[in-house]
């Protein structure tokens, strides 16, 4: 067996024990939020669209298929952690406004 | 040295990114830990671009279509975050899921069209490309079936609420499953690749477009759980163990979460993927019936009541977050409040068919967060409740979920308004809820309807309060 594979394969069950400890309890409130946060970090796929670009020399369907790849991964990744962080901001900034009325 | 610069960066990216999700579970941290998340996400860019500096460099042309694809992407998402309205967040969240497992779908088509140079050969690096060409072509489409559907640009077909979809979609995945041996056989062949593509894209559709409005949070949420894997899927093709890490914690947060809001439906996955059980009383009218004695009201009668009330409970639901009320019916609670009536919001773990879409809506309005009691919390308070105000909600009222074991809905959680002394449901009209079934909390004499959209039943109701006398400071 390829060592690097054994190692992915650790690492990869490593990584679903923590996804499955860290979010134990969560107040209904946030799950939304919360599903719109990992969903921005699924994202992450913007790594591997990079890597191919960088990789592709000057095979131009690479080159555009990366891009592509990177488009979608963008604009998942920055279109989820605003949208996310604007429903968040509805919650901190309530008492401030409270005030001001 | 750059390699240990590397494994540094790549560790301090998934340290960020697991206290980003474990801050986001909780109210106080959460907004600072969706940052934290972010930061992480371009630590672990910059990282990969200035390794790939140091090691190979980056030409050029790599650079202009890594601008391309950032300014495209980039403009875009921040242009869509910033313009869609808080009550189309599920439709939304759909939206963008599908777009990263489109990443994932073509970076897969693309190490499996130029495995040399992605470096991505081997068998392992080929069951690799299935599985993220499966996964991500799944989570694509999918999702953007579950948006149309959402959006109510699409609407079910009619066989496709026959058992013949089971058939459809079981050859679908076989005919992915004969096109991924095929890959494997030919090592890499484009044959096999493109059938893969094709039947896992309708696959995704097949699958998703027979679940009913409902049903359909759970639904992204397993989506986006998929879009996990893809991610782990694509770090695998292209040996990044920072994707696999991120990829793999976001597909296991994401089931924990579809089980979450499973739990809150008393639904099984299993059902709601495969059953379709409350869809399928909607269509043949199981548990259905005509209303028989209604009690409907005006306005003006519902301002009375109310005025004269000391403890009020508004239970919002869907109809509140199509109808955009939120802000009106925050005014009609000021109001109320300035009388010294108590007035307090009954969250059910589903209202707005997304478990904490309500929360977010109401908090929008300025809702204090201390107003929003939870079911469990509030259900024992309804017997000292003098008026609870239903907006917009239906099933999660529905006592036959307590009473009548043949009922669909029968063992799902729900509010007990009807123990209140009086129930105000302001609805358009007397359609059934989301699963089809008959209310009998409608027909209970304790029960009036006031019959119209939830934003004007709310302005008209203002206009009544305020000339009662009430919010006159």
């Amino acid at each position: 067996m390829d060592p690097t594979f054994v190692e992915f394969l650790w690492v990869l069950l490593l990584g679903s024990l923590l996804g499955l400890e860290l979010i134990g309890k969560v107040p209904p409130t946030l799950h939304t939020p919360l599903m719109s946060g990992a969903n921005a970090i699924s994202g992450i796929t913007v790594l591997a669209a990079l890597t191919a670009i960088i990789k592709a020399g000057d095979n131009i369907v690479l080159l555009l298929l990366g891009s592509v790849s990177l488009g979608f991964a963008l604009f998942n990744v920055i279109g989820g952690f605003l949208v996310t962080d604007r429903m968040l901001a509805m919650f901190s900034r309530k008492p401030a406004r409270k005030e001001n009325r | 040295m750059t390699d240990i610069l590397r494994y540094a960066i790549e560790l301090g990216a998934v340290l960020l990114l697991a206290l980003g999700i474990k801050g986001l579970s909780k109210v106080r941290s959460a907004r600072g830990a969706n940052q934290l998340a972010a930061v992480a996400m371009a630590l672990a860019v910059l990282g990969l671009l200035f390794n790939s500096l140091a090691t190979t460099g980056i030409s050029a042309s790599a650079w202009i279509w890594i601008l391309l694809g950032t300014l495209a992407g980039g403009v875009l998402g921040a242009i869509t975050a910033q313009r869609v309205p808080m009550t189309s967040m599920p439709e939304t969240v759909a939206l963008f899921n599908g777009c990263g497992g489109m990443s994932s779908l073509l970076v897969a088509l693309a190490a499996a069209l130029y495995p040399q140079a992605l470096e991505a050969t081997g068998a392992v690096a080929l069951v690799s490309i299935v599985v993220s060409v499966f996964v991500g072509a799944i989570t694509f489409t999918g999702s953007i079936v579950a948006m149309a559907k959402l959006q109510g640009w699409l609407s079910t077909p009619g066989w496709m609420q026959s058992r013949l979809r089971h058939a459809v979609n079981i050859a679908l995945a076989v005919l992915a499953l004969i096109g991924a041996i095929e890959m494997l056989r030919t090592s890499g062949g484009a044959t096999g690749l493109w059938i893969v593509v094709i039947a896992s894209g309708l696959l995704g559709i097949g699958v998703t477009l027979p679940i009913g409005g409902a049903d359909m949070p759970v639904v992204i949420s397993l989506l986006n759980s998929y879009s996990g894997v893809a991610a782990a899927a694509a770090g695998f093709v292209v040996g990044s163990q920072l994707l696999i890490v991120a990829g793999a914690m976001v597909g296991a947060a994401g089931l924990i979460l579809t089980q979450v809001m499973c739990d809150g439906m008393n639904r099984s996955l299993l059902s709601v993927l495969f059953g379709g059980a409350l869809g399928a009383s909607a269509t043949s009218g199981g548990g259905g019936g005509e209303y028989t004695n209604i009690t409907s009201c005006s306005t003006e009668e519902c301002a009375l009541t109310l005025e004269a009330a000391e403890r009020v409970v508004i239970v919002p639901g869907y109809g509140l977050a199509v109808a955009q009320a939120q802000h009106t019916l925050r005014e009609v609670t000021r109001v109320l409040e300035s009388a010294g009536i108590d007035v307090t919001y009954a969250i059910h773990p589903v209202a707005g068919r997304m478990p904490g879409h309500m929360n977010v809506l109401l908090a929008e309005a300025d809702v204090p967060y201390e107003q929003l009691i939870e079911m469990d919390q509030i259900n024992p308070e309804f017997p000292a409740t003098d008026v609870v105000l239903v907006l917009g909600a239906n099933d999660v009222v529905n006592p036959q979920a307590k009473s009548d074991p043949s009922s669909p809905l029968y063992g799902m959680p729900v509010l007990d308004v009807q123990e209140a002394r009086t129930v105000f449901v302001v609805k358009r009209g007397m359609s059934a809820g989301y699963s089809g079934i008959k209310n009998d909390l409608f027909e209970l004499a304790n029960t009036s309807m006031v019959f119209g959209d939830a934003k004007k039943v709310l302005g008209d109701l203002l206009v009544e309060l305020k000339d009662l006398g009430l919010g006159k400071t």
